[in-house]
């Protein structure tokens, strides 16, 4: 359950987020849609503790701990996932070691026994089988000359193998072309469950018609204008976002 | 494989943390006076009772050392060195050349257990029919020890000590001795040739590929003691050896000189391989003390077809300055250099290759990886040359530098001369930094920031830890994860 009360945050003396408020359950997938410099991508980088952004006020709880004063490392040990709008190239690394050095990092980080490696090749191919990745892949450098559509698929990979109890997915569907979509979109919903809520920050309604969200939330200026139920996205798809950036 | 894994889990064991290798073992040791004089020339030839003719070798050199002055023209910026106080002979007491283990000092022993270096477990391997390293361990300047001589003897390969082979193999040792480095080649080298207190020999028959991977390594132990090491390969025509030097020193205030050199000669279709793994003591987290070392390390493919390859992972030293390099005179010889070079903390690296095609159609290939730390300054400097005669040589240059943090430098120097039209140099070189982004994801990812700069990096060196034989780029690679903790943030 992620909560996020009355959130301000600056970045070089810019205000980004201003006042918002938010709830999302376990097992509830929630929405936020917005128009560009909305502050989307800003909320996304906060809640997983990149640096450069200044908090000035407010309050961020993951499974009602605090997370403001924890690395982005120990977030990602409490449960907290971040799929990238864009996934950072690790060269040289090959994709495999990088999946084993994330897994084992945050079992160590909670106290548990690091994967025997026939477990730990189990699992990854089990995954792999299931987003339709070649073995193959995962031998090459993360993300390196990967396309668009490989780049996502391999950040669900890692959802769902480090099974976090919260995931955020900052514009997942950015440069994909609908077969890639509704592959990544499989994905995600494999992995909905009744203790696991997600935040799905998006721009177009696409998405949704494959990630169908228990709520939608509209942002403007930094804040959430306007909070609803799946019918919400279908009326901004039609509207567009004018009227709540002129209210906000 | 038994033997190859067993060595990778010994390997694996040692236990490194920032600088585990900064103990001193009590020891009682005999030390030359100090400073630097004729008579102490004397008395170092004398104590290791050689012939005339290599006397006459350290004091011409000696005489010619006086005429000479430092070199200047590196980026390393140090006080001082007073040659004069320095002690240029020190052997542990004691040392009737041990025949075995069992012979050796228990404290030694207890030295190289501490250090990780398997010597005991290696005489079980000897047993084993795969892999199997042999080690010439260097104890401060007198090598105590030498294992695996029998199996090697078998193969008809010559390994032990300089002082060794200058008593049982004078006829090598004379012809072959200061002719990839003369005496009057550098200030440090030159130095190194009136002063050499020991070192390792090699020689592999004609057509002898070497049965095991050959391996030295050094320790400096003796306080305020130079350390000139001498080390001399020869690889027949057709043969083949794979030598590994790996170095560790203990923790200490006073500067640290070393001015090692080290020969390389291959004959016509031989090939050598020689790998380092340097770790010597880099200086405190203000940069006081740390080993100087000032190295000069040349291969000559004197033979057609003959190939030279050095791989280097130099990860310690207050000042490094190092161009292992090779002179390619036989026809379609060819010279590889693999380099990873980290610098963190205070330390000056100055270092390079140089490649000089004299032959026809010799090719050569340059891949430097240097990162630099904390307030350290990295440098890359090389040298590819192609003289008159060398039609169709053939130079490939990469050289890569990472930067971590904001109070680093990387600097890379080519020097590119052709004398033949027919000659192709490539040369390509990126400076990058570790990007916030980069470090960021890994973090997201459950890696704490040190794991996140130690995984990039290491995808950064990939290409030439992939060069190093397994048991060294295992350990290699703890090294690059030690050498870099604490560099963020």
């Amino acid at each position: 359950m992620l909560e996020i009360k009355n959130l301000h945050v600056e970045i070089d003396g810019k205000k980004i987020l201003n006042g918002l408020t938010l709830t999302v359950k376990a097992g509830e997938v929630a929405a936020i849609m917005g128009p560009n410099g909305s502050g989307k991508s800003t909320l996304s980088y906060v809640i997983a503790g990149k640096e450069d952004y200044e908090i000035t006020e407010g309050e961020i709880l993951l499974n009602g701990q605090s997370v403001l004063e924890m690395e982005p490392n120990e977030r990602a040990a409490a449960g907290l996932f971040l799929a990238f709008q864009y996934p950072l190239e690790i060269p040289g690394v090959a994709t495999m070691t990088f999946l084993k050095a994330a897994m084992n990092a945050q079992r160590k980080a909670r106290g548990e026994e690091e994967l025997t490696p026939g477990d730990f090749m189990k699992r990854v191919r089990e995954a792999a089988a299931k987003l339709g990745i070649n073995p193959d892949m995962l031998k090459r450098p993360l993300n390196v000359g990967f396309s668009g559509g490989e780049k996502k698929r391999m950040e669900i990979l890692q959802m769902s193998l480090l099974d976090p109890s919260f995931c955020i997915l900052d514009e997942t569907d950015s440069g994909l072309d609908i077969d890639a979509l509704r592959i990544v979109a499989e994905g995600v919903n494999a992995l909905r469950g009744p203790s696991r809520g997600m935040l799905v920050i998006t721009h177009y309604q696409r998405l949704l018609d494959h990630i169908v969200p228990d709520t939608v939330h509209v942002m403007a200026k930094g804040r959430i204008v306007k909070s609803g139920g799946k019918e919400l996205a279908l009326e901004l798809e039609k509207n567009g976002y004018a009227d709540y950036v002129e209210a906000a | 494989m038994a033997a190859v894994k067993e060595t990778v889990e010994t390997v694996k064991t040692i236990d490194v943390d920032q600088y585990k290798y900064g103990f001193v073992t009590d020891i009682e040791s005999e030390l030359a006076p100090k400073g630097l004089n004729e008579d102490i020339v004397r008395y170092i030839s004398a104590k290791k009772d050689e012939p005339e003719w290599l006397l006459n070798w350290r004091l011409e050199a000696f005489r010619r050392w006086l005429t000479m002055t430092e070199p200047t023209w590196s980026r390393c910026h140090y006080p001082p060195i007073d040659f004069q106080d320095l002690h240029y002979y020190a052997a542990p007491k004691k040392t009737p050349g041990p025949k075995s283990l069992d012979e050796v000092d228990p404290q030694l022993l207890e030295t190289y257990a501490k250090l990780g270096i398997p010597l005991r477990e290696q005489e079980i391997l000897a047993g084993v029919q795969t892999s199997k390293v042999a080690v010439d361990a260097v104890f401060d300047s007198v090598s105590v020890v030498t294992t695996f001589k029998e199996e090697l003897k078998k193969a008809g390969v010559i390994f032990c000590s300089i002082s060794e082979a200058v008593k049982d193999h004078p006829e090598l040792v004379q012809k072959y001795l200061g002719t990839v480095v003369p005496t009057t080649d550098n200030f440090y080298a030159t130095l190194n040739s009136a002063v050499f207190s020991d070192g390792s020999f090699v020689y592999i028959p004609p057509g002898v590929r070497c049965p095991m991977e050959l391996s030295t390594y050094f320790r400096i132990n003796e306080q305020k003691t130079g350390q000139f090491e001498r080390t001399l390969i020869i690889a027949d025509k057709g043969a083949y050896v794979s030598y590994l030097e790996g170095c560790t020193a203990p923790k200490r205030d006073e500067n640290q000189l070393h001015a090692a050199v080290v020969e390389l000669i291959a004959l016509d279709d031989a090939e050598i391989k020689y790998s380092t793994v340097q770790n010597w003591y880099p200086g405190d987290s203000e940069g006081k003390g740390g080993i100087y070392n000032f190295v000069t390390k040349r291969g000559d493919c004197r033979g057609a077809r003959s190939k030279i390859s050095w791989t280097q992972v130099e990860t310690g030293s207050a000042i490094t300055w190092k161009y292992p390099s090779c002179i390619l005179r036989g026809e379609g010889s060819s010279g590889e250099f693999y380099s990873i070079a980290i610098s963190n903390g205070y330390q000056q690296v100055d270092s390079g290759t140089k490649m000089i095609h004299l032959g026809k159609n010799t090719t050569s290939k340059i891949l430097a990886k240097g990162i630099a730390a904390g307030k350290s300054d990295n440098t890359y400097r090389g040298q590819v040359s192609a003289h008159r005669k060398a039609t169709g040589a053939r130079n490939f240059t990469n050289c890569d530098s990472l930067l971590i943090g904001q109070e680093c430098g990387a600097h890379t120097i080519p020097y590119i001369e052709s004398k033949n039209s027919s000659a192709v140099f490539e040369h390509e070189a990126t400076t990058s930094k570790i990007a916030d982004d980069q470090l960021f994801y890994c973090m997201q990812r459950g890696l704490d920031e040190e794991e996140a700069v130690a995984l990039i990096v290491n995808g950064f060196v990939k290409e030439v830890l992939q060069q190093l034989p397994m048991e060294f780029a295992v350990e290699a690679q703890k090294l690059i994860a030690i050498s870099l903790e604490g560099s963020v943030g």
